[in-house]
């Protein structure tokens, strides 16, 4: 029996305000509990891509997310149901402590504040960061902040989790420490990378951008050799 | 990225830190409504509402030289006025400019060095205030320390390619250039944070992370901080 598709993609298209043809017929599906990278090189449309599951950007084509059609009327639902967790945790933590940046999301959802609350904090229980949750974001070293950012996009308890770069800023300890934690969620992940390493001990599935277009899918491994996408130095 | 002290004395912990913030806001504005209708004879009375500052000042556990350092901030505008006044033949007058800005001042900055923006904001709302001007002084507060954090970045690196001559160094067209990079980035900056709010699940609205309760404890600090200052304003 096939698992759910969680998110399906179809002839997607969009242009830049500058002409830039950014995503040039994207056809893409994620299925329930699966991990698939997105690799290719920067400016391929990666990134415009994944801001188009949770409706941030808006192209020709269809994108569904969980059988929800992203439109401007479902874009409440859509993004509690996908996760976005930015390349930069600076752009993702603004609240002033942790505890109230991570029950932001709950608290958007309609959650009072103790429940809103209450969630954070077990959120960040399960990211091992309940010991930062009076802290401010700013003082926290980088490995601290994606797990917090991730904690804030947990909360909101999405079905996909959409990753940016996680391992950006990231000591090895801190990538390892990151890998094992996206590991034990449950949740489907897309999860755009660099780190050839990281895809590999993550992912089961690997879509390769190329100027817009996906220029390959299959095994992570069987990508990154028809790519030649490992680092040789 | 650094922050503002004041904004780390905010979350601290003492008797004056613990109290509503309906309570404290009710309280300086007793205490500056009392303090601006003084007339600048009752110098003993400018002396007792310096008495009351530094109680609240000691119940708040603060660096006492911190405070008075941040609060003389406003003292080169009112001596402006003061020095004026006191050429025009009123010395007690002049003394009474710079004793009520400095008081005002002071009292002022201990509501903010002991009150969170957030519980500010939450009790400015349940007083009533317009949702949108909370709304603004959010995003204004946030988008502040965008532009400071990104002109601490340019600093840094203007500095480092500009060896022994520093900032001085820096010409004019290149410093007129950097002023436009820096909005420019920090527009960049401020999208990519308001995307991400929108990401989850962000709609013009912030929920009230905080919900004030207001206790016995409040209802007594502010008697206490109304009485006394009607006391000291009535003897005057």
């Amino acid at each position: 029996m096939r698992a759910a598709r969680v998110i399906e993609v179809r002839g997607l298209r969009y242009r830049y305000a500058d002409g830039t043809q950014a995503l040039d017929g994207i056809d893409f599906h994620l299925e329930a509990g699966e991990c698939v990278a997105l690799l290719g090189a920067n400016g391929s449309g990666k990134t415009t891509f994944v801001l188009h599951l949770n409706g941030l950007l808006e192209g020709e084509g269809s994108v569904e997310v969980c059988g929800l059609p992203v439109r401007k009327d479902t874009l409440a639902d859509v993004r509690a149901k996908v996760g976005l967790v930015f390349q930069d945790s600076d752009e993702q933590l603004f609240m002033p402590t942790v505890l109230e940046d991570v029950a932001f999301g709950p608290a958007n959802l309609g959650l009072g504040p103790q429940q809103a609350a209450e969630r954070a904090r077990k959120m960040l229980e399960q990211v091992g960061m309940a010991s930062v949750i009076h802290k401010a974001p700013y003082h926290l070293s980088a490995g601290e902040k994606r797990r917090v950012a991730i904690a804030g996009v947990l909360a909101m308890q999405p079905e996909v989790l959409v990753l940016d770069e996680p391992t950006t800023f990231l000591d090895p300890p801190a990538q390892r420490e990151l890998a094992r934690l996206l590991a034990s969620l449950p949740q489907a992940k897309l999860i755009v990378t660099h780190d050839v390493e990281f895809a590999r001990s993550l992912a089961s599935r690997a879509v390769f951008f190329e100027r817009g277009r996906i220029a390959g899918e299959g095994a992570v491994d069987e990508i990154i050799q028809r790519f030649d996408w490992r680092p040789r130095f | 990225m650094h922050h503002v002290v004041v904004e780390r004395w905010s979350r601290g912990a003492s008797p004056l830190h613990g109290l509503d913030a309906r309570s404290k806001m009710g309280a300086l504005l007793a205490f500056l409504v009392a303090v601006s209708t003084t007339p600048p004879r009752a110098q003993l009375a400018f002396l007792a509402y310096a008495a009351l500052v530094v109680a609240a000042m000691a119940a708040s556990r603060l660096p006492l030289g911190g405070l008075v350092r941040r609060a003389a901030l406003v003292l080169p505008f009112s001596a402006t006025f003061a020095l004026i006044t006191w050429w025009s033949g009123q010395p007690l007058r002049a003394a009474a400019l710079g004793e009520t800005s400095f008081l005002s001042g002071l009292a002022a900055l201990l509501l903010i060095a002991t009150t969170p923006l957030a519980q500010l904001l939450a009790a400015l709302e349940t007083l009533g205030a317009p949702r949108i001007l909370i709304l603004v002084v959010q995003f204004l507060y946030r988008y502040l320390f965008v532009i400071s954090e990104q002109a601490q970045h340019m600093r840094l690196a203007a500095h480092s390619r500009l060896g022994a001559a520093g900032a001085r160094g820096l010409r004019f067209d290149a410093a007129a250039g950097a002023l436009g990079v820096l909005f420019a980035r920090s527009w960049e900056r401020a999208d990519g944070i308001y995307h991400a709010m929108l990401a989850r699940g962000f709609t013009g609205r912030f929920s009230p992370a905080v919900h004030p309760h207001f206790h016995p404890a409040d209802a007594v600090f502010f008697a206490a901080v109304l009485a006394a200052c009607a006391g000291i304003r009535l003897v005057a």
